[in-house]
C-alpha cells in the first residue's frame, strides 16, 4: 500500500494529468452530441454482437419464464378484452366496426317514461328506428340488466323490463355456472325476480349473483342481473325456485344502453335453420 | 512577482475575449480557424509550476468551450499541451538554461528559437481540437489540412502579436 502511494506520489503530474484528461473526455461525451452519438455507436458495433449471442443463448434458457409471462399477459388482455366488449356506468360511443369483430355497440337512451307497479310493466326511451334500434334489442344499464326493446317509432321505443309476466332472460349463477329462465310474476314486487329451471340438488347459497348466459342473442354474456334471497323447492317438481333480488332499481332508471349486438341475425338463422331441419 | 502574475491575469482575459469575440468569428474558406489564445499557454513563465499549468490549461481551455459549446474539447488540447510544455521546454533549453521568471518569448530568444517552440506546441493543440470535433476517420487527409492551415495562420498570428505587443528589449 505504502510503495503504491510512493508511486503515484512520484508520478503525480502524469496521474493528474490523466485525471483531468479523463474529465475532460467526459465532459466531452456528455455534452457533444455529436461525440456521443458517435462514442456509443462504435462501442455499440463492437459490443452488439457480442451481446447478441448472448441473448440468442439467454432465450432458450429463459423459455419456460417466458412461456408464463406471455400466459399471464394473455389472460391479462382477454380480461380487457372482455371489459371493452361489456359496458360500464359511462357513457360509451357506438364503435363502427367494418370487419365485425366487434359484437356488440351500445347505444345511450334516456328514459322518459317508466312503470314499476303493473303486472306488465314498460320503459319508454327517447331513441328510436331512426337511432338505430330495433324490436327485441336488449337494453341494459350500468347496474344491471333492464329489459328487452318491443315496439320501436321513429323516435322513441318501448322497453318490456324484467318486471313483466312475459319477460324471460336466460341467466345463470355466477358461483356454479348453472342456468336457467329468470321471470316475474304478479306476486313479486319491484326489486325481485324468479329464477326457475334450476335443478334441486343444485347448491344455491344466499347471496349468490346472477347474470346473463352466453345463450342470449340480447345481451352480452355476464352483464348482472341480481343476488339471491332465497331459494325454495318448487312443489311438485325437482326444480327450485330461486327469488333474486334485482340489481337493477326501476325505479329511478334515467339513462340506459340499448344493446346492439352486431352478430344476433346470425345466431338467429342459423338456429332457427337447425330447428326447422330436426323437425322434419 | 504581484506584477507579473496581475500581468498574466489580465493578458488571460484578453487573449480568451479576442478568441472569443473576434477569431472565433473567423473561418477563412471553412477550413483555417485560427486559436490565437494558446499563446497564454506559450508565454507563461518557464518556472510555472507543473501542476499549476495543467490547471491554467484546464481553465483556459473551458473558458474557451463555453463560449464555444464544444465542452471539454478545448480544455482537453490546453491540458494536453500544459502537459508536454515542460518537458517540451526542456529538450529545447538554451544551452545554459533558463533564468527564473523568464518565458520563453520572442525577444528573449529570438525568432528561430521561438519558432520552433511555439509550432510544434501548436501544431498538438490544433490536432487535438480539429480531430476531436470531427470525431471521425472519413475525411482523415481533409481534416489533417485543417490543421496544418489552421497552425500555420495561428502561428503567424501570434509572431505577429509578439512583435506588436512587446517592445523588443535593449
Amino acid at each position: 500500500m505504502r510503495t503504491l502511494f510512493e508511486l503515484i506520489w512520484r508520478n503525480h503530474f502524469v496521474v493528474l494529468f490523466v485525471a483531468i484528461q479523463s474529465f475532460c473526455v467526459y465532459l466531452i461525451v456528455q455534452n457533444n452530441r455529436y461525440q456521443h452519438a458517435s462514442f456509443f455507436n462504435s462501442s455499440n458495433a463492437a459490443v452488439a454482437k457480442v451481446n447478441e449471442g448472448i441473448t440468442y443463448f439467454k432465450e432458450y434458457i429463459h423459455l419456460r419464464e417466458n412461456n408464463q409471462l406471455l400466459a399471464s399477459e394473455n389472460a391479462q388482455l382477454r380480461n380487457m378484452l372482455s371489459k371493452i366488449t361489456q359496458p360500464s356506468d359511462t357513457t360509451k360511443p357506438v364503435v363502427t366496426d367494418t370487419l365485425q369483430k366487434q359484437q356488440y355497440t351500445y347505444i345511450t337512451a334516456k328514459v322518459v317514461n317508466s312503470s314499476t307497479t303493473l303486472p306488465n310493466n314498460f320503459l319508454t326511451i327517447d331513441k328510436g328506428t331512426a337511432d338505430g334500434i330495433k324490436p327485441e334489442m336488449g337494453v341494459i344499464c350500468g347496474s344491471g340488466v333492464v329489459g328487452i326493446v318491443q315496439q320501436v317509432s321513429t323516435h322513441y321505443s318501448t322497453v318490456m323490463t324484467l318486471l313483466h309476466t312475459k319477460s324471460k332472460v336466460s341467466a345463470k349463477i355466477n358461483a356454479n355456472g348453472f342456468y336457467g329462465s329468470l321471470v316475474w310474476g304478479e306476486d313479486l314486487n319491484a326489486h325481485e325476480s324468479i329464477l326457475k329451471d334450476i335443478d334441486k340438488t343444485v347448491p344455491v347459497k344466499k347471496g349468490d349473483t346472477i347474470s346473463t348466459t352466453e345463450f342470449s342473442a340480447l345481451f352480452p354474456a355476464g352483464i348482472m342481473i341480481g343476488k339471491v334471497i332465497e331459494s325454495k323447492l318448487n312443489p311438485g317438481s325437482n326444480f327450485n325456485a330461486i327469488k333474486v333480488g334485482l340489481s337493477t332499481n326501476f325505479d329511478n332508471l334515467s339513462y340506459v344502453y340499448v344493446v346492439d349486438n352486431l352478430k344476433k341475425n346470425e345466431q338467429r338463422t342459423l338456429e332457427e335453420a337447425t330447428q326447422k331441419a330436426n323437425e322434419q | 512577482m504581484i506584477v507579473t502574475i496581475l500581468q498574466i491575469v489580465l493578458r488571460f482575459f484578453v487573449l480568451v475575449a479576442l478568441q472569443v469575440l473576434i477569431l472565433n468569428n473567423i473561418q477563412l474558406g471553412g477550413i483555417v480557424n485560427p486559436y490565437l489564445y494558446v499563446l497564454f499557454l506559450l508565454t507563461l513563465p518557464v518556472q510555472t509550476p507543473k501542476v499549476l499549468l495543467l490547471f491554467i490549461g484546464f481553465i483556459l481551455g473551458i473558458s474557451i468551450d463555453l463560449f464555444q459549446n464544444s465542452t471539454g474539447i478545448h480544455a482537453f488540447a490546453c491540458v494536453m499541451i500544459a502537459f508536454i510544455r515542460p518537458s517540451w521546454l526542456k529538450l529545447v533549453a538554451p544551452r545554459d538554461g533558463f533564468e527564473p521568471d523568464e518565458s520563453p518569448e520572442i525577444r528573449k530568444f529570438g525568432f528561430r528559437w521561438f519558432l520552433v517552440y511555439a509550432s510544434v506546441l501548436v501544431f498538438v493543440h490544433h490536432f487535438v481540437i480539429f480531430n476531436l470535433e470531427i470525431f471521425r476517420f472519413s475525411d482523415f487527409w481533409s481534416t489533417q489540412l485543417r490543421v496544418l492551415y489552421s497552425s500555420i495562420f495561428t502561428l503567424v498570428l501570434i509572431i505577429l502579436s509578439q512583435y506588436l505587443l512587446y517592445k523588443p528589449e535593449k
